[in-house]
């Protein structure tokens, strides 16, 4: 076999990778919609005033959490179908994503309600302003930038977790090395490409969300331009 | 088959797994914690080049996936005639990929010292090591252990990854048992079961005990 890295071999398959790579950005982008919904739901049972809900929803939320995602992809892909739900590969993945970082959104969001004074709701109170009004008016939008950085770390977060998709037959990017390095007994290529064109979206990605701290801080007045 | 059944025929094999993934965990755990001082260390440098090279590291490992460089680490160095048990590829990738993560923690460690401190040190005419050892390094751990704990959970969760390349582990043995039964919520359950006993009950509780260790040794 030949040592080094063959140029033309990649040149050959670099359009076979990029296909793939949108299949991982469309799983990220997914996957992370269905998580900040589902955050916000862990995030209701965490504030509604029934003990029971809370109870149930913090141990929820600590199980998923300190539980790999691995196994958790296995359950869905494989448990479910024995229930009679029988879903496509892209739908497990897109769930069980979606679950797993949930539990991770709705800390950043408990964190970033938290972070808003509790002076605010009490002048809201004065005010005699409804709960949907203060939350609308007052709370929300002194609450998302501190939510920002959180949010866009799971972003790229998730981003970096589609690999783990493969593992379940999902088409996007490692699968697609994965299967090119197979069939022509080469890894070394296909491998690394994988890692450059993580590097290539990952990096950027990364330098706007803290770009976008930045630029939410100086709205806020927060930091001075 | 009841579950009870189930765990008698198969919960011996899974707990072998276990073993492995203790192990893991606990190798990674030690190669991760010595590479964030390193270049935690190394980030804070005033020499550029050695700053350069941590921060192109850091960015490197945490900028790609952990699946990827795993990968990479047990299929591709063959390539360049570096062949790694499956073990210890997946112990150096995983210490690899944390130890880039834990870098920038100890890097906030330091930075978090008060200044004062590093003043004191010169003024006592302490040398530059010594500043570091005696008086710098004690005092972050109460800083850097709470985010460290959080890191070490993620660890103990990405060990199941090493399952991929052929590790025998807790992830491994469940996956066998389900090619072999089809019996997947219960094999599948167990295993996200032991993992979660793994952390919340054990994991957790020695991390809160360091911390509390920690607190006490610098006298808070």
């Amino acid at each position: 076999m030949e040592m080094g890295f063959r140029w033309d071999f990649a040149y050959e398959i670099l359009p076979q990778m990029l296909w793939a790579t949108l299949n991982t950005i469309i799983a990220a982008g997914v996957g992370y919609a269905i998580a900040l919904v589902v955050g916000l739901f862990f995030l209701l049972g965490q504030r509604t005033p029934s003990k029971i809900v809370n109870v149930i929803n913090r141990e929820l939320v600590e199980f998923i959490r300190s539980t790999p995602l691995l196994i958790q992809l296995f359950f869905v892909y494989f448990v479910l179908p024995q229930f009679g739900i029988k879903l496509s590969a892209w739908l497990c993945g897109m769930i069980t994503i979606g679950l797993h970082f949930g539990t991770y959104l709705s800390e950043v969001y408990r964190g970033a309600l938290e972070g808003v004074s509790k002076t605010q709701w009490e002048a809201c109170r004065a005010l005699n302003f409804s709960t949907v009004y203060t939350y609308r008016r007052i709370v929300l939008p002194q609450a998302f930038p501190i939510a920002i950085p959180g949010m866009g770390n799971y972003l790229v977060g998730i981003f970096k977790d589609t690999p783990l998709l493969s593992t379940i037959g999902v088409a996007e990017l490692f699968h697609a090395a994965t299967a090119v390095g197979g069939y022509n007994y080469r890894y070394l290529e296909p491998y690394t490409m994988v890692g450059i064109i993580f590097l290539t979206l990952s990096i950027p990605a990364a330098m706007w969300v803290r770009n976008l701290e930045k630029r939410v801080n100086v709205a806020q007045g927060k930091i001075k331009q | 088959m009841s579950y009870f059944a189930f765990l008698a025929e198969h919960g011996p094999t899974l707990l072998l797994g276990t073993v492995t993934t203790i192990k893991v965990l606990v190798c990674s755990a030690i190669l991760y914690v010595i590479i964030s001082m390193i270049f935690g260390l190394m980030r804070l440098s005033k020499k550029s080049a050695i700053q350069g090279i941590a921060t192109v590291y850091i960015e490197f490992f945490r900028g790609t996936s952990l699946l990827v460089q795993l990968f990479w680490v047990y299929y591709v160095l063959p390539f360049f005639g570096l062949s790694l048990e499956a073990f210890v590829a997946g112990v150096v990738a995983l210490g690899l990929n944390f130890g880039a993560y834990g870098a920038e923690i100890v890097r906030a460690g330091i930075l978090a010292v008060p200044k004062g401190q590093w003043e004191a040190a010169h003024a006592l005419n302490f040398s530059p090591t010594k500043r570091i050892k005696r008086i710098i390094i004690p005092q972050i751990f109460p800083i850097i252990l709470p985010p460290a704990a959080n890191l070490t959970v993620e660890l103990l969760k990405a060990t199941a990854l090493v399952a991929l390349v052929t590790v025998v582990d807790l992830t491994f043995e469940a996956k066998q048992i389900n090619s072999i039964t089809w019996l997947s919520a219960q094999c599948f359950g167990t295993a996200l079961l032991i993992y979660y006993i793994m952390a919340r009950f054990a994991l957790v509780p020695f991390l809160r005990w360091l911390e509390v260790v920690a607190a006490r040794k610098v006298g808070r």
